[in-house]
């Protein structure tokens, strides 16, 4: 299952990976559009991003949250009626909402920050 | 036994194709269809069944700020289609059922509720009732926020509402079944385009026995895409069903828009996104901790209520009973289907709504079939179990689901089941009465035969149960079966409605919950059986009067905005009895503020939490006033039967002698080893019955209503409802001073002073004068029909008497006094009415941090009792 791995120790806090993932998907730089979110913590950084976990997948009342061929956990747009208990039922709280948008967004590890990220702090993985 | 994840059941889809095909259309009205702008559409969509005529109304802005939406909407409309002769079976009766403004929003718990209000056949005043599924929603975003449907058709006939072709139409369906768990199916499948589609789709039905029953309920269809099955919830008290199969309505179906999280069109989206995810966070912190609603449902309390000796037994005689843990949460756990989404509408993450999956029914013309059964909830298992002395679980689902698809109220039915075991156990009833029916205490058999003949209109079951309690019991004293005052003091119903399933016997304010109510005892209105007789938070008649005021007018509002009520207490902030003192606690603040924010940020009108309650307020007393139109709404009707009150009985108060009797020394210094039984029991009815006299006196006071429970002037004045319509009716009523003042303000004078009948200019509220009742201009018809009144509305005062009491039930005549005078409590001085030796309150719960990573929430203590028994 392909997942996008952290490592929090290496990050730096630069912010490059809530950049492209904002500009990717939504073609803007603000970082409450990012998937992945960098946060400051004590003596350091933390990163949050979905790791495929998949428990938001029974709790969606119309089955719009499927797992694609990779693992990967996906929203199905078209089937979602925006509400967000996906959001509220994340055990990490890694699944996004933006006022501009009516479905929600997550990490759907496409690499792109894995490049952006000068410190290496990113990588796609399997588990 | 488990039934986990079968998802098969008897389909009923042979022949849709072919039964379309047999639909005749008998009328057509075309429409554009609209997305609600701020929560409203502004249109209501009319059909006269008699002139098969369908047409649409404009939903004015003042109409908006005076009634909201909802229920609001149900009751104006409601009272300008009747007049206060008319009957429930009278063609101008209407059904108008409404999702209110936040209706249909999908971020929050709860957001999907219909309010449906009619003209109610047991108690012939209005009744609303609070129903999910699809319907409304749909209906909301096909462009309208209201149905209403009016007139009588000469036969069958399903109404279809198609929200993306734009078209309405009344149809012929002569092959599709009545009983709403297949008619649901078969329509759903009939309106669908595909698969995917079938959600989009809803339907309103009724069933056989709500042909020959008073007690008809109406289920609400939703598509569960999981299951791929019809589910259906009920719009189940006051007979709304049996209005509807007397219209001859076979369905009501939607067919609506893809729905997605904007088809509200909020105002603010992120405003209400938020307040959702808030809560839908608490879920999933807090939910298995406090009432485990996703697991159970409110079958949850069912141990805790038999726990506090408040799980009604035996026609609500006893409040517990050793076999409980039969019929307990641990058993329904089982029964329900888990970990799959059972949200009554989207983004209930409450999840509730649950099932037992593919139930093979044991009785009955679906004898063999494989169902699901919606339900049970908690008013079910308490209801069709242990009030009727049944306590295995499979009678109890097959009951229910019974009652569902014949459309029968299960609460009614419930406690009508109890009342006529009682009577069999009492010699009231035997099986030559009952003909042939055993209806010993316990025996699910008869339970569901007696059922089956109110769905085959024969027997006992139509002749007597169907009619419901509070004609029953006139019926019977008139066979001579029973001593009436007997029949009275067990006889579980107010107003004709029958008390829903707890026993407030040991609580005052309870008591006052139930019958100081408006449309009769159901719980929606105020559960105060914790605070007040558990915690003892409410120990005057003052704190009682406050509360009787506040959560009546609190849970109102959730019914004028299409909303639920059990998200807002079934869960709470891990923090909200820590934060907050324990009456302030019991509101749950921040959830009040969580309904501030969505009804401001869906209307884009700001609110207060003051001004929450004032929207209520202005459609609670005009309801009341309803009440007093249709002849009811006065103080002779707000009295419980004893039943409800205190033991009738030698065996009850030998179940709690303890209590019993140390109330009589502590509330009447009365030493109990003096006393008979006999004589101890007349005590505490004179007591209790005297006590709760001057609850209503204290009530009234703080509901602005004179001593015989009538709104004065200046509370319709202050809540800007002085409609001259409104004044007119309770005029007759009203202290003299009052009344000289009414006839000066609204019926004499020049241009800028209104006359009864006419719009008023109130100095002080000057939408008032908009929103004009179109009934003022109204003649009454020509041909008002002279049906006898039901003897049920005649009798149905009750033969506890007191001094007092006496003199206050004198209706409809001027009160010559003034109500401060009138008003005299001391409740200072009194005693706490209850005291529950050796209980302590519900433990505290600590909040979960979640930062970053989500650790699986801890709680410091146990919380055994949680957030119980807040129905
Ligand atoms: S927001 Fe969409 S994806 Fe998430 S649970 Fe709701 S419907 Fe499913
Ligand atoms: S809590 Fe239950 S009844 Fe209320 S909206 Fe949710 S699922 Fe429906």
């Amino acid at each position: 299952m392909k997942y996008l791995k952290t490592n929090p120790a290496q990050c730096k806090g630069v912010r490059a990976c809530e950049k492209i993932c904002a500009r990717t998907f939504f073609k803007t730089e603000d970082p409450e559009k990012s998937a992945i979110r960098v946060i400051q913590a004590e003596g350091g950084f933390e990163i949050n991003v979905c790791n495929q976990c998949g428990e938001c997948i029974e709790v969606c009342p119309v089955e719009a949250i499927y797992r694609n061929q990779q693992g990967v956990v996906m929203i199905n747009k078209s089937k979602c009626v925006g509400c967000y208990i996906c959001v509220g039922y994340c055990p990490t709280l890694s699944m996004k909402t933006h006022p501009d948008l009516r479905e929600p967004f997550k990490c759907v590890a496409c690499g792109a920050c894995v490049k952006a990220c000068p410190e290496k702090a990113l990588e796609i993985a399997e588990k | 036994m488990t039934y986990n994840r079968n998802f098969e059941y008897t389909r009923y889809l042979d022949n849709v194709e072919e039964m379309k095909k047999a639909h005749q259309v008998l009328a057509e009205y075309k429409f554009t269809p609209s997305h609600p702008e701020k929560g409203y559409c502004n249109r209501l969509l009319h059909i006269d069944l008699s002139a098969r005529k369908i047409s649409e109304r404009k939903i004015d802005q003042k109409t908006k700020d005076i009634f909201t939406g909802g229920r609001g909407f149900g009751l104006k409309y409601l009272w300008e289609a009747i007049k206060p002769n008319t009957r429930w079976s009278d063609p101008e009766n209407a059904i108008i059922i409404s999702p209110g403004p936040i209706g249909g929003i999908t971020q929050y718990p709860g957001s999907g509720k219909s309010l449906v209000v009619s003209l109610s056949p047991v108690t012939n005043i209005p009744i609303d009732s609070n129903v999910g599924g699809y319907f409304g929603p749909l209906m909301k975003f096909s462009g309208f926020d209201a149905l209403m449907v009016q007139g009588k058709s000469k036969d069958d006939v399903i109404v279809v509402l198609d929200g993306v072709a734009g078209r309405v139409t009344i149809e012929r369906a002569p092959l599709e079944a009545v009983d709403s768990h297949v008619a649901a199916e078969q329509f759903t499948h009939e309106y669908a385009e595909n698969q995917e589609d079938r959600r989009n789709v809803s339907v309103v039905s009724a069933g056989k026995a709500a042909e020959h029953a008073l007690i008809g309920c109406l289920n609400f269809s939703y598509y569960d895409v999981r299951r791929q099955a019809c589910r259906l919830k009920q719009a189940g008290r006051g007979g709304i069903g049996t209005v509807f199969r007397n219209k001859k309505i076979k369905a009501l179906i939607v067919h609506g828009p893809k729905v997605k999280g904007d088809s509200n069109h909020p105002v603010d989206p992120g405003r209400v996104a938020q307040a959702g995810i808030r809560l839908h966070k608490e879920m999933h912190d807090y939910d298995n901790k406090m009432c485990t609603m996703r697991k159970v449902g409110t079958t949850n309390i069912v141990d805790v209520m038999d726990a506090y000796d408040l799980l009604p037994t035996k026609n609500f005689q006893y409040g517990s009973h050793p076999e409980t843990p039969k019929i307990g949460k641990k058993v329904w756990e089982e029964y329900f289907t888990q970990g799959v989404p059972d949200g009554c509408w989207y983004g209930c993450s409450m999840s509730c709504a649950h099932g037992v999956d593919g139930y093979v029914l044991k009785t009955g013309p679906y004898k063999g079939h494989k169902v699901i059964v919606d339900g049970p909830e908690y008013e079910n298992a308490a209801g069709l179990g242990s009030n009727c002395g049944i306590f295995d679980p499979d009678w109890i689902v097959e009951c229910n689901f019974y009652c569902d698809t014949y459309g029968i109220d299960t609460i009614s039915y419930g406690t009508l089941c109890a009342f006529v075991m009682e009577c069999y156990d009492r010699g009231i009833l035997n099986q030559e009465r009952t003909g042939g029916l055993d209806l010993s205490w316990g025996n699910g058999q008869a339970q569901l035969e007696m059922l089956h003949q109110m769905a085959r209109g024969e027997g006992f079951g139509a002749q007597y149960a169907g009619q419901g309690v509070a004609r029953m019991k006139l019926m019977f004293a008139q066979n001579g079966w029973g001593d009436p005052q007997f029949l009275n003091d067990i006889a579980c119903e107010g107003k004709g409605l029958e008390q829903s399933e707890y026993m407030s016997k040991e609580s005052l304010a309870q008591q006052g919950g139930y019958y100081l109510t408006n449309k009769g005892p159901q719980h929606d209105e105020a559960w105060l059986i914790f605070m007040d007789m558990v915690n003892n938070q409410i120990p005057t008649f003052e704190n009682k009067a406050e509360a009787l005021y506040y959560f009546p007018m609190f849970r109102t509002w959730f019914g004028l905005n299409g909303l639920c009520k059990l998200p807002w207490n079934d869960i709470e902030p891990g923090d909200n009895r820590s934060k907050y003192p324990p009456t302030e606690a019991a509101k749950v603040p921040e959830h009040v503020q969580n309904y501030v924010d969505i009804f401001s940020g869906v209307t884009g009108r700001e609110i207060t939490k003051e001004e929450l309650i004032r929207m209520s307020e202005r459609v609670y007393q005009f309801q009341r006033v309803f009440d007093l139109r249709m002849g009811k709404g006065t103080r002779k009707f707000d009295l419980p039967p004893y039943r409800a009150m205190g033991p009738v009985t030698k065996e009850e108060y030998e179940s709690r002698q303890e209590r019993y009797d140390k109330q009589l020394k502590e509330w009447m210094d009365i030493d109990p080893a003096t006393r008979s039984i006999e004589e101890k029991i007349a005590l505490h009815r004179k007591y209790r019955t005297e006590r709760y006299q001057k609850l209503v006196d204290a009530v009234y006071k703080r509901r602005g209503w004179t001593s015989n429970g009538i709104p004065t002037l200046e509370t319709l004045r202050r809540n800007g409802i002085d409609f001259p319509e409104v004044v007119a009716t309770v005029l007759p009523h009203l202290s003299e001073g009052e009344a000289r003042e009414a006839r000066a303000a609204y019926s004499t004078g020049g241009s800028d002073r209104p006359k009864v009948g006419k719009p008023k200019a109130s100095p002080n509220k000057p939408k008032a004068k908009a929103v004009k009742k179109k009934t003022s201009a109204r003649k009454p018809a020509g041909k008002v029909k002279t049906k006898k009144k039901v003897a049920a509305t005649k009798t149905a005062s009750r033969t506890i008497k007191t001094a007092k009491r006496t003199k206050a039930n004198t209706p409809r005549k001027p009160a010559p006094r003034k109500i401060s005078k009138s008003v005299k409590v001391k409740p200072s001085s009194r005693k706490p009415s209850h005291k529950k030796p050796g209980r302590k309150g519900p433990a505290r719960r600590t909040e979960t941090k979640r930062a970053g990573k989500r650790s699986s929430a801890k709680t410091s203590r146990k919380v055994a009792r949680k957030v119980v028994g807040r129905r």
